[in-house]
């Protein structure tokens, strides 16, 4: 992993790196099907639909439908990735998710693109910020969530060969590209980032890099935290949770999520029941949301490094 | 089997769905015996499965997009030896796997439903990929006529006619009611066989009890090369259940002794019948 205040990190765009690596792991596997509902722009999956045109399937805008046909494929052994934008996929096709997929133990991946809040200005109605709390609650199906377009990249790969219900949410524009091709990712396990024994901050998807960047200005403060990257937040390392709740007693959570129901939700409960400690949350109101582009929303709601780093102080005062 | 044999296999169900319903105290009567004969022509006459080998990849698929006429299905599913006859006495008991709704936990269902519409997305699905995967296998599935107005049956109507998947039968229990009342007082259906016809798929309607008019409907799917078919199967709710035929309130109602020993007779009389005029 790179070293998260050099300079010159350079900005990549997580979603086509993911598709990039589909459809270098269905070239290997022609039982790979991926599936959009007028999303193979957004869902950046126009190299893929060039290559393998017999390997996609358009359903149009009609998402109920899509999740549908990729329980259907599954029937014929086959590996359906349904792309499209999370806010859509996520919330118009959950009784399928629930009932097709998930109850019906189909080996589907749902892969939801330009996820939280990364529409920006677009608005509310394109805003995935539900996503993480209602796919949790449902029984057989993992919830993931990339930081970077490496970690993306490893993931897609890892799905390639995983058996069984997955939702991974990604989000939208190019973000800082620090993790590295030597970092190894284990299903089901935090990735450590940083050591620290003050705090631990846990953090998911692209609240990472400001976590990240937040610890390095605590640590001139003289506040070391570890920062774990829980990338899969079902099944959530609890484990590792309560080893942070242990030796560094208290952690802050940050997603780009509702407040109600994500990572810190889960965090929370889990240390509450195991190792009560002071949980924060660095995440979004459950309010309707002011509008604006992402890097103004995070700051608004201090989701940004700065956010982090008061939350932080906060609970080891 | 021939239509003789369908038929009187169709009254072996009938009577032991009524059992099953009558003494769980639970279930959906109406809709079960509604779509009764179209289930046994699909299971003992059409489909290719096999009970012994319930996971055949080139096996055709079925699905019973409104679930929660299960009680035929599972009478059938045992009776052809997918799980134990005795498994049926289980039904809707605590720890059971036989719910009021199927899931995969039974052999020989190939997916959950119960929320409607939701099986004719799925048979898309399935349609694409046997197609996909170079196999010969068909899509049965049989939705409600309530359940049309769900959105998705008419996503899934478009998406079938743009693939083409001729390899896909679609059959709608037209039975003019649902648990409020007649269809076209709750949400009007209209002339849903114009309506699929419109999506393009290629249609053809049938008396849906009438043994031998589902048998030359299904033997004679795709009805064109490249078009979806539909099954408009025009029924009777409660069918063969005397005092429950055509009847909103016996959409789940429950027989009491006297009401069941009435059906139970009717049912066993026409078996009778059939069987000294055979």
């Amino acid at each position: 992993m790179r070293n998260v205040t050099d300079a010159g990190i350079p900005s990549e765009n997580v979603r086509q790196s993911f598709m990039d690596a589909l459809l270098e792991a269905a070239r290997q596997d022609p039982d790979i099907i991926a599936l959009t509902s007028d999303a193979t722009g957004s869902a950046a999956l126009t190299n893929y639909v060039a290559a393998l045109p017999d390997q996609f399937v358009e359903c149009g805008i009609a998402e109920q439908d899509m999740v549908g046909i990729a329980a259907g494929l599954a029937s014929f052994s086959k590996r359906p990735f349904v792309c499209g934008p999370a806010a859509f996929l996520a919330a118009r096709s959950l009784e399928q998710v629930k009932v097709d997929v998930a109850y019906s133990n189909k080996n589907v991946k749902l892969i939801g693109v330009s996820g939280g809040i990364s529409y920006g200005a677009l608005g509310e109605s394109h805003y995935s910020v539900q996503d993480f709390a209602v796919m949790r609650a449902i029984a057989n199906i993992s919830v993931l969530c990339p930081a970077d377009a490496m970690q993306a990249k490893k993931l897609a790969h890892m799905l390639a060969d995983f058996d069984g219900p997955v939702y991974l949410r990604m989000g939208r524009g190019a973000v800082p590209a620090f993790y590295e091709e030597t970092d190894v990712f284990q299903f089901g396990k935090a990735h450590l980032c940083r050591e620290g024994s003050d705090v631990t901050i846990i953090a998911v998807g692209e609240q990472l890099f400001p976590a990240l960047v937040a610890a390095e200005t605590l640590s001139k403060e003289g506040i070391e935290a570890r920062v774990l990257d829980m990338f899969t937040i079902k099944p959530l390392d609890v484990e590792a949770v309560l080893r942070a709740a242990r030796e560094t007693g208290a952690i802050v959570c940050t997603e780009e999520h509702s407040i109600n129901g994500g990572l810190g939700s889960a965090v929370a409960q889990v240390t509450a029941e195991s190792c009560p400690v002071r949980v924060k949350c660095v995440a979004l109101p459950n309010e309707v949301l002011l509008c604006g582009s992402s890097a103004e929303m995070k700051a608004h709601y201090g989701l940004d490094a700065a956010g982090i780093a008061q939350a932080v102080r906060e609970v080891v005062k | 089997m021939q239509i003789k044999e369908l038929e009187l296999k169709a009254v072996d169900i009938r009577l032991r769905a009524l059992r099953l319903i009558y003494e769980a105290g639970t279930g959906h009567l109406g809709g079960t015996m509604s779509a009764a004969d179209i289930l046994v022509a699909l299971y003992y006459y059409k489909m290719r499965v096999d009970p012994q080998n319930p996971l055949l990849p080139d096996r055709d698929r079925f699905i019973l997009s409104k679930g929660h006429s299960v009680e035929s299905l599972y009478c059938i599913l045992a009776d052809r030896g997918f799980f134990p006859l005795e498994e049926l006495d289980s039904y809707s008991q605590f720890g059971s796997r036989l719910f009021g709704h199927p899931t995969v936990k039974v052999p020989g269902i190939e997916i959950c439903s119960g929320a409607l519409g939701h099986g004719l997305p799925a048979a898309v699905g399935m349609a694409l990929g046997a197609r996909k995967s170079g196999l010969s296998s068909k899509v049965y599935v049989v939705m409600g006529d309530g359940e049309q107005a769900e959105g998705s049956n008419w996503e899934a109507a478009m998406a079938a006619a743009n693939y083409g998947t001729d390899n896909l039968i679609a059959i709608l229990d037209r039975n003019m009611l649902q648990i409020t009342g007649c269809t076209e007082d709750v949400i009007a259906l209209g002339d849903v066989a114009e309506k699929y016809r419109a999506f393009g798929w290629s249609v053809k309607e049938i008396d849906g009890n009438n043994m031998q008019q589902i048998v030359d409907a299904l033997d004679a799917a795709p009805f064109e090369v490249g078009k979806p078919s539909l099954i408009l199967a025009h029924t009777i709710k409660g069918k063969d259940i005397c005092f429950a035929e055509n009847l909103a309130k016996w959409h789940h109602g429950i027989p009491n002794k006297d009401q069941y020993e009435a059906a139970v007779a009717f049912l066993e009389n026409k078996k009778q019948e059939m069987l000294s005029h055979a």
